[in-house]
């Protein structure tokens, strides 16, 4: 790989407190390093940036890109695909498919292509790892993790119920390293679980969950408690109950103060901030202002948004009752397919549109969330990939941060009630260059603890991406000049031109071995697999960083 | 390299994976003793027999074939992969039994010749995937059946004969979490033309019709919301009204259903539609209870497959390269309709069952195309659904037991297969590695001679 210079680049290094002042950036083995002392040093190649914003390589905390529910979406819709433009094969590059769920190599590209460098899958069933692993090391270029369900996993939730914090610990421990996982995500905790035994009533902090007999609330803070004690990178990752219902705002409020001070990461915050009445959609309303104004006071917590945007997508979830709810008003296909143990998951097409009084306001609310939170390095962009819309539309969010005229045209031809029943009118701040840094890569990697993702210190992994300064800036961010991956050229002028693999991020927090002929007779019992056949083993996991757990949290 | 005596004391490996159907057992222990397998403790019947076979290698020591000759694998290879460079239209199928690893190594393949790409010669599974394209799919895996089933009705299929312990580890007598007591917290459903081996052991049995299976389904989906039939069907199907009516009463009252269904339920009049009238019913009763459908699917990594071809191109088999992207339609780029259309003017097989019985119309086709034949089984490598022959064969490796990967389960469960023995077959993954690396050369020498031909600018 040798010594890359990237010379006389506008640099946003927010981490760094640079704002687009012009310098050099130096990569040497695929890695930023401080500019040679020796003068006579010549690279091996130098990138010329003069007039080229540089920013280090983005962050996607949170999507879904690969496993068994991503795949099950694929085939479940061919007809999402023709609408597209395919991937053609190159002698470079494989072919693929786009659409809302694009094929893995496809998903590679396309990432790159847009200048993100990283991305972590949300919600795996422990149980398919194996599965995940594998359409990991199809996906080119992006390094990459994801987060293993467990907020209704069966033997969690009993020891949370029996109080045994330090079971509940050694299991998690274990499952993480079994898996190969990044972290740890809870989806409507208890919540999936009443709903697989047949409980149709919604669940809130202190419904308690059918043959177990803990509550919601016990679910969210003993795993909380589990990442801080475990020392994991990511904080608890946290898909709150009754996404997508008018008036969940409620039951988000809770959640965060039943933490108590813990820390914890809010996903997809837009699906959750509804006021109204399940039975009433005319009082349908946006509850933003209010949880913003609970998390800007609690530094404990961060957020990404899963913006919505209008046109055709898949839905898909390990909230397999929200499955069932929105095939129930869509009317269209519906694929559910449930984990022993472990998880639910629900799959429905949805198309978001821009008359539609209530995907207008999810819109406008997802958009509230960027304007109201004062810190940018707690909010994350998102658009769930691809719930709220594809990975694809990031910039076009940009866009739409950087420009309240652009906001006010696109509210003007939305459902009318949408300005009465949210602030966005109101909301005059506009983006800076350096926040659209902080929220798409900076903060991202910060709040995933990657010390060496979203910035450009010497040390940081060689990701670069150079942009055209461009007043459309949806056409910027779609087509950066070079994107830069681990000292790499991968993408020049909106070409491919190499495909490294990337590498694996993942966590093996120590566990008491005591712990595991419990667990070992769990799974003899009820499971259908061996528990020896459980553990996913490295030959699984290509190039892979194992990321330190307890160390310092915060840089 | 040097050889080393190998020792003759015996070893057990515990967790092996058996996939001689889709149950893929994996707490089969399994005993070496020089070198063979003597013994396949937890196995069925038909996991002994194949687990217990020699997987011998052939007498003369060769381990590929162009037109019946011996040759190194390296010629073969050579061969293979000029055939695949001269098509204007290959076709490469099977993959159903290989390894994930193998099968994402043969997408690759095809991708990169523009082939068209099939799992294999039947059309019933593709027929079960326009079903769930058309209305989607309530599923689960098969330890969600264990732990919760109160309800599960087999309907055109068999698995006491076809799919031999799942009663005993999923769907009969398992004991789970909520079904303590196996068996009797269960009610089991048989709906067959026959009665069946596990008709036998059901509570009930339905004999239907043959060819009536949507007809009955309709009904059910009627019963269920409350329709009344306008008038009998019991003509048709061969099944007393009152007994659906019976079915839909207790379906819509269990706390857990489970519908199996066999892949013969796509073979009869209305096809595709079958299927979809039993994803539909399914789908419907979830409006009262909680309801699953499963199609049962057969030996080796069929699901593996599926999931393989679907995430390197977004579909499921049946999707053509030729254009240098992945096209998809389940019928028109399906293995059999393109020979049967004589469309394709070259063929690979990976891995197909070559004891499969292929129909003269089939055979006929292949004979006259060259082929490539890629597969584990020593006795059917030359002439193999008995009528043609490859012109060229390669034998590779037992996966099972001496390749190692990954195979996914019927309900989509990946589990890991740990060599046991080793073989001096190649692993196929390999083979169709070396292929493509060759196929590449190839296009390369292909891509500088043209441009030599235009001459210098």
């Amino acid at each position: 790989m040798g010594l890359l210079k990237i010379s006389q680049a506008i640099i946003h290094d927010p981490a760094q407190g640079i704002n687009g002042s012009v310098g050099d950036l130096w990569i040497k083995d695929g890695v930023m390093c401080p500019p040679p002392t020796d003068l006579t040093v010549v690279p091996d190649r130098v990138l010329d940036a003069r007039g080229l914003v540089a920013m280090a390589g983005g962050v996607d905390m949170h999507c879904h890109i690969a496993g068994p529910k991503v795949n099950l979406a694929r085939k479940l819709r061919p007809e999402d695909k023709r609408a597209a433009l395919p991937i053609r094969r190159t002698t470079l590059t494989r072919s693929g498919t786009v659409g809302s769920v694009p094929s893995t190599f496809a998903t590679g590209y396309l990432y790159a292509g847009m200048g993100y460098t990283t991305a972590i899958d949300a919600a795996i069933p422990p149980l398919s790892a194996r599965h995940a692993h594998q359409e990991f090391q199809d996906i080119p270029i992006l390094d990459k993790g994801f987060l293993i369900l467990l907020g209704n996993n069966h033997y969690a939730l009993r020891q949370i119920a029996q109080g045994e914090a330090g079971r509940l610990k050694d299991f998690a421990a274990w499952i993480l390293k079994a898996s190969g996982a990044f972290g740890i995500k809870l989806v409507n905790p208890g919540g999936i679980e009443n709903w697989k035994s047949g409980i149709r009533s919604m669940t809130d902090l202190d419904t308690t969950v059918a043959h177990f007999g803990c509550t919601a609330r016990q679910i969210i803070t003993s795993l909380a408690q589990t990442v801080m004690d475990l020392g994991l990178p990511h904080a608890a990752h946290i898909h709150c109950n009754n996404l997508g219902i008018p008036g969940n705002f409620a039951t988000t409020l809770a959640t965060m103060q039943a933490l108590e001070g813990r820390r914890a990461h809010f996903t997809h915050i837009q699906f959750h901030s509804y006021g109204g009445h399940p039975d009433d959609q005319s009082l349908f309303c946006s509850e933003t202002a209010r949880l913003a104004d609970y998390f800007n006071r609690n530094k404990n917590l961060t957020t990404d948004v899963g913006q919505v945007l209008f046109g055709e997508t898949t839905s898909m979830t390990g909230d397999g009752p929200v499955g069932y709810y929105l095939s129930k008003i869509t009317g269209r296909k519906w694929a559910n397919s449930d984990t022993e143990m472990e998880a639910g998951c629900g799959i429905v097409p949805i198309t978001y549109k821009e008359k539609s009084f209530v995907h207008a306001l999810q819109w406008a609310i997802g958009l509230e969330w960027y304007l109201l939170v004062d810190d940018p390095w707690r909010i994350a962009m998102s658009t769930d990939h691809p719930n709220g819309a594809s990975f694809l539309a990031y910039p076009e969010i940009i866009a739409q941060l950087m420009s309240k005229n652009y906001r006010d045209e696109i509210l003007a031809r939305v459902h009318p009630k949408v300005a009465e029943k949210s602030h966005l009118r109101e909301l005059n701040r506009e983006y800076t260059l350096n926040e659209i840094a902080i929220i798409t890569r900076a903060a991202p990697a910060r709040m995933l603890g990657l010390a060496h993702k979203g910035h450009l210190s010497p040390g940081a992994d060689g990701d670069v991406v150079l942009y055209q300064p461009d007043h459309d800036r949806r056409r910027m961010f779609e087509f950066p000049r070079y994107v830069v991956k681990s000292g790499v050229v991968v993408v020049d002028n909106a070409e491919i031109r190499q495909t490294p693999a990337g590498q694996l991020f993942h966590v093996a927090p120590g566990h008491d071995h005591a712990a595991l002929p419990d667990i070992r007779k769990w799974f003899d019992s009820f499971y259908t697999i061996g528990f020896d056949n459980y553990p996913v083993d490295e030959s699984y996991f290509g190039h892979h960083s194992q990321m330190g757990c307890g160390g310092s949290l915060e840089s | 390299m040097a050889s080393t005596p190998i020792p003759t004391l015996s070893v057990v490996y515990p967790n092996r994976v058996c996939n001689q159907c889709g149950c893929v057992c994996d707490d089969i222990a399994l005993t070496v003793e020089a070198g063979n397998i003597t013994k396949a403790d937890n196995a069925c019947d038909m996991g002994q027999a194949w687990f217990l076979a020699k997987h011998s290698d052939p007498v003369d020591g060769a381990l590929a074939w162009v037109k019946g000759q011996p040759v190194s694998l390296k010629a073969a290879i050579d061969t293979a992969a000029e055939i695949l460079v001269q098509a204007r239209y290959p076709l490469i199928f099977g993959l159903a039994d290989l390894p994930c690893e193998a099968q994402r190594q043969a997408v690759g393949l095809a991708d990169r010749v523009g082939a068209c790409l099939d799992t294999t010669l039947s059309d019933e599974h593709g027929a079960f995937d326009t079903a769930f394209q058309e209305v989607g799919e309530v599923t689960c895996s098969l330890g969600e059946v264990k732990n919760r089933a109160d309800l599960v009705i087999f309907w055109g299929t068999d698995p006491v004969t076809s799919h031999p312990r799942h009663g005993e580890r999923f769907s009969l007598d398992a004991k789970g979490l909520f079904t303590p007591r196996g068996r009797a917290d269960r009610f089991v459903v048989v709906v067959d033309v026959l009665e069946t081996a596990t008709a036998k052991q059901a509570d009930v049995f339905l004999k239907i019709q043959k060819g009536c299976d949507f007809e009955a389904l309709w009904a059910l989906r009627a019963m269920v919301r409350g329709i009344p039939l306008r008038e009998s069907i019991q003509k048709q199907t061969g099944i007393e009204d009152t007994a659906l009516a019976g079915l839909s009463e207790r379906m819509k009252s269990c706390r857990f259903g489970i519908l199996f269904f066999g892949p013969g339920l796509c073979a009869t009049r209305g096809r595709h539609k079958n299927a979809e009238a039993a994803l539909l019913l399914v789908k419907d009763l979830n409006d009262y209870t909680r309801f699953y459908a499963k199609p049962m699917s057969g030996p080796g990594n069929v699901s593996g497959a599926e999931n393989v071809v679907c995430w390197q191109t977004g579909y499921p088999p049946g999707v053509h390269f030729g254009q240098g992207f992945p096209r998809f339609n389940s019928g028109e780029f399906s293995a059999k309709e393109i020979l049967g259309r004589g469309e394709a003017d070259a063929a690979m097989m990976v891995a197909i069952d070559p004891k499969a019985p292929f129909s003269d119309a089939i055979k006929k086709r292949l004979a006259a195309l060259p082929t490539v034949l890629l597969t584990s089984d020593a006795e059917n490598l030359l002439t193999p659904g008995v009528g043609f022959r490859p012109t060229v064969s390669i034998l590779t490796a037992p996966y099972t037991i001496s390749g190692g990967g990954t195979v996914f389960r019927m309900d989509d469960t990946p589990l890991p297969l740990r060599p046991v023995r080793s073989s001096p077959r190649p692993n196929a993954k390999d083979v169709l590695a070396m292929i493509e690396k060759r196929i590449e050369e190839l296009q390369t020498q292909k891509r500088v001679a043209m441009q030599n031909e235009k001459g210098p600018r």
